[in-house]
């Protein structure tokens, strides 16, 4: 045992080798072969008639995602949506996160960052289910709305074309809730951490100089905390962006990227396509990633 | 008009933090609270009673039981196989600069970075392309995959926060490798291990994005939970069920926190 | 007689940089030796190499007459004091003493018996059962002690031991390890940065500079005749005069060194004793420190010497930017072999 010890000590290229090769290999077989074979089924296409998969590279199935209307549509929409989840989690971020960081003292700050985190560690499933309940129908949102009388504008919302559908639970409206509450704790968290590195005398100094609260925020502040924002819109941009269950469970009618993606694959057994359309998140996030990089996102995580 | 103290917050902006941290809870409170409605099938609120008739009902489930079974097997194999392989991952890494290294790093975090539906169709696609079925076996593989990092990333840092003059102590003193990694590496590390340990047993259970992939024909909690989902009958179940998850998966992040928090202390 | 210790042109490379510089010394059996130098001068790395944590990239390295380069630490018969002590939280101070035999595979009964001994040494005899943390760094220190020397190696390794305590600890410490080593009479490799600390307790001390052995001696030699610039200035204060100045006073352009205290302040007009060198300079500064005062002598060509003479009461007389004589002894120039700074 002594000899083979020693063997590695006078050779630690080999010991960090021996170590690392079982994960590697892992990793190289289960999760980098897989995302080539997915690369690779993206570059074939299916036989109309056959239904099955015609080996022989082609652009067929890039072009069909591309072009076609309904498909166009579906990268559109999950597209607006990753957008729009992205900005209202900013918004509703920045008030909380700057509280925690500027004002709060020093056990309101470690309960805030405890209770920011905990909704990150409990189940997604769940999460999603209880506001499937919350907006359902004669569920709490409705009851609350109807005692305060609103009831009758949350219908004439529910009307509107790409906000409302069926019910409150089956609607854009209600996708779009649902996906800032899950990935809120994910824009606070990176904006807290950014708005701590802004140094104290900086504020002060603007104070000193005559801003009031508000504009040392805007002018201050909020410059500073961009790289924060951008490491957390990050990850409500490409959550969003990549999700299947959220639509599918609290969806309108009108499909998702994800769930195009998941059904191609199983009833219509046409992997092809579902490849194609989940490299379609990818290459929108390498893009967005880079924009972000750009504004600091990398600095803050 | 009295002048606040530049540095106090206004009314507003302390009822719009804590209005945020509200939303954030609520949801969940909601769960508990209706898993012990006496209403059978809508989601009326008020509800109309308490009961905890609906936990009986569950745990009289042979299904439930056989998807819970499954998640917690699942869970079991793919924490240890993510506690082996991370920590050889972590030692390897732990010291040393070698060209790689960052490429390593990027390639453990790439299954959690990326959209899980890439990391479910991408599998999806491996195995049929394998002609494999799927089954308990592709459920573990990817859920290891993206648990090593887990445990990867706590045993790493608690190795980084080694000092290596113990290291150097224990081999001056006359223990070679093997007897420097029992006495010394190990015991310092164990916490780290089983935190990480934990949150990837938490993940795992939890885990449907992937699994949906991957399981074929079995049917984890999670996924019999999906699919109760779009089904009309007999929700209040659902919620029982939605609680036990939420416990199954709480505790050991709980514990982790709890061990981490301590050993850095 | 072997040598305890000994390098052989060893040198040790980072990248770009010479940590070690084709080092070659010897270090006898029973010394107390100690490797004097700034921080990143070489004399850490040189005490690693002996131990075994790191390996020498040229030239070998030997212990006792045997080649020991490629040997990991624990083959070696050598134990090591650590700077931060290095000692594990999670065992009992006995445990902690009791390591080296324990991995060595000793009975349970043995180590704890002789563990238990080593504590008495170190006059720890109590504090058995209490853990690294519940000490103090006095304590703490001499834990290390025990726990090195229950190996009985035959050398033993400092690094930079009393850094961490104060002042009165420190001086009680560097004559109780004094004390230890001529009764174990084992070899001492002491490494500090402290200059009176490696004069007070060392038989010989080498002085490092960049990688390099500047001068290897006894402490007094070191003090007296120091080799090059650095030395003179490293070791005790020393002025060194070089180039023109050295011409004008010494009749040669070889640098040359006076210390301090060999420097005596006259008035200007006084006459010169035999066989002195003498300059003219104005008082810059003046500093008290008890039995001696420091003077600061600006020449008028811009050098500033130093000066520390005893205060017998009759400096009053150079008051700050006064003119003043500086006279020594022509004997006490030393000559240097290097003139470059440190």
């Amino acid at each position: 045992m002594r000899a083979v010890s020693t063997f590695l000590y006078r050779r630690p290229a080999v010991y960090v080798l021996m170590l690392l090769i079982p994960p590697l290999l892992w990793f190289g077989t289960v999760y980098l072969g897989s995302l080539f074979t997915l690369l690779a089924q993206s570059f074939y296409a299916i036989d109309e008639f056959t239904a099955k998969v015609v080996y022989q590279p082609t652009l067929a199935t890039y072009e069909q995602v591309v072009t076609q209307p309904a498909n166009v549509d579906i990268i559109m929409r999950t597209l607006s949506m990753a957008v729009a989840v992205t900005i209202a989690c900013g918004l509703i971020a920045l008030p909380i996160a700057n509280y925690m960081v500027r004002y709060a003292s020093p056990r309101a700050r470690a309960f805030f960052y405890v209770g920011v985190m905990l909704p990150m560690w409990m189940s997604y499933l769940v999460k999603v289910y209880a506001w499937r309940l919350i907006l359902a129908k004669q569920g709490i949102l409705s009851w609350l709305l109807d005692t305060v009388g609103l009831g009758a504008a949350l219908e004439a919302l529910l009307r509107l074309p790409g906000v409302g559908g069926p019910s409150l639970s089956a609607s854009y409206l209600g996708m779009f809730i649902v996906f800032v509450y899950m990935w809120l704790p994910f824009m606070i968290l990176p904006l807290a951490a950014a708005l701590e590195k802004v140094p104290e005398s900086l504020l002060q100094a603007s104070a000193d100089l005559g801003a009031r609260p508000v504009q040392t925020f805007r002018r201050v502040t909020l410059p500073l905390a961009l790289p924060g924002l951008a490491a957390g819109s990050v990850f409500t941009f490409s959550l969003t962006l990549g999700d299947y269950i959220i639509p599918s469970v609290v969806g309108a009618p009108g499909y998702f990227i994800g769930m195009m993606v998941y059904q191609q694959q199983g009833t219509a057994g046409n992997i092809p396509l579902a490849a194609a359309f989940s490299v379609v998140p990818i290459v929108l996030i390498m893009i967005y990633l880079t924009l972000a990089k750009r504004a600091g996102a990398f600095d803050a995580l | 008009m009295r002048y606040r103290r530049w540095n106090e917050p206004s009314l507003g902006a302390r009822l719009a933090a804590y209005a945020v941290l509200a939303f954030m809870h609520l949801p969940v409170l909601v769960i508990v609270l209706y898993a012990f409605t006496t209403a059978d099938r809508t989601y009326e609120f008020p509800p109309p009673g308490l009961t905890f008739h609906w936990f009986e009902a569950a745990f009289a489930r042979s299904d439930i039981w056989a998807a819970m079974r499954l998640s917690l097997s699942v869970a079991a194999v793919a924490t240890v196989l993510a506690i082996v392989l991370g920590s050889l991952t972590a030692l390897g890494m732990a010291r040393g600069n070698f060209r790689g290294k960052e490429s390593i790093t990027v390639l453990l975090v790439l299954p959690i970075a990326l959209p899980g539906i890439i990391t479910g169709i991408a599998l999806l696609s491996a195995i049929k392309s394998a002609q494999l079925d799927p089954g308990f076996w592709t459920i573990v593989a990817g859920h290891a995959t993206f648990c090593i990092v887990i445990v990867y990333n706590n045993v790493v840092a608690r190795l980084r926060r080694l000092p290596h003059s113990w290291i150097e102590a224990s081999m001056d003193l006359g223990a070679d490798g093997w007897q420097t990694f029992r006495h010394i590496v190990l015991p310092q590390t164990a916490t780290a291990l089983l935190a990480g340990g934990m949150l990837a047993f938490a993940l795992s259970f939890d885990e449907i994005i992937v699994t949906l992939f991957t399981a074929g024909h079995e049917r984890t909690l999670p996924i019999w939970f999906f699919n109760e989902l779009f089904r009309p009958r007999e929700r209040p179940i659902t919620n029982v069920v939605a609680v036990v998850v939420m416990v199954v998966t709480f505790v050991p992040i709980l514990i982790a926190y709890r061990l981490t928090r301590r050993g850095s202390a | 007689m072997t040598a305890a210790i000994e390098f052989r042109d060893v040198s040790r490379v980072y990248g770009e940089v010479h940590a070690v510089d084709r080092v070659s010394l010897t270090v006898q059996a029973g010394e107390f030796f100690a490797m004097l130098g700034p921080s990143g001068s070489g004399k850490t790395t040189c005490l690693r190499l002996i131990a075994g944590f790191e390996t020498p990239d040229t030239g070998s390295v030997l212990l006792n007459g045997r080649e020991v380069t490629d040997e990991p630490p624990y083959a070696r018969d050598v134990n090591t004091v650590f700077q931060d002590y290095a000692l594990f939280p999670h065992m009992s101070v006995l445990e902690n003493v009791a390591y080296g035999p324990r991995v060595r595979g000793q009975r349970k009964d043995d180590w704890r018996r002789r563990a238990q001994e080593m504590l008495e040494l170190v006059q720890l005899g109590n504090f058995g059962e209490r853990r690294p943390s519940q000490l103090s760094g006095g304590q703490r220190q001499r834990v290390s002690l025990a726990r090195a020397l229950i190996n009985q190696p035959r050398v033993l390794l400092l690094d930079e031991p009393l850094g961490a305590l104060d002042l009165k600890l420190r001086e009680e410490m560097q004559i109780e390890l004094k004390n230890l080593q001529r009764r174990l009479g084992i070899t001492f490799v002491f490494v500090t940065h402290d200059q009176g600390e490696a004069l007070s307790m060392a038989d010989r001390v080498a002085v490092f500079n960049r990688g390099r052995i500047e001068q290897l001696d006894t402490p007094r030699t070191l003090y007296m005749r120091p080799a090059t610039a650095f030395v003179a200035r490293f070791v005790g204060s020393a002025n060194v005069v070089t180039g023109e100045l050295a011409q004008r006073l010494s009749g040669r352009a070889d640098p040359f060194a006076v210390r301090a205290e060999n420097i005596r302040l006259r008035a200007p007009a006084a006459a010169p004793d035999a066989d002195t060198v003498s300059c003219i300079g104005d008082v810059a500064d003046v500093q008290y420190h008890g039995a001696v005062s420091r003077w600061q002598v600006r020449l008028e060509s811009g050098e500033v010497f130093a000066a520390a003479v005893a205060d017998a009461g009759n400096n009053g007389d150079f008051r700050i930017g006064a003119r003043v004589r500086l006279e020594w002894l022509r004997s006490d120039a030393v000559p240097l072999s290097s003139a470059e700074s440190p």
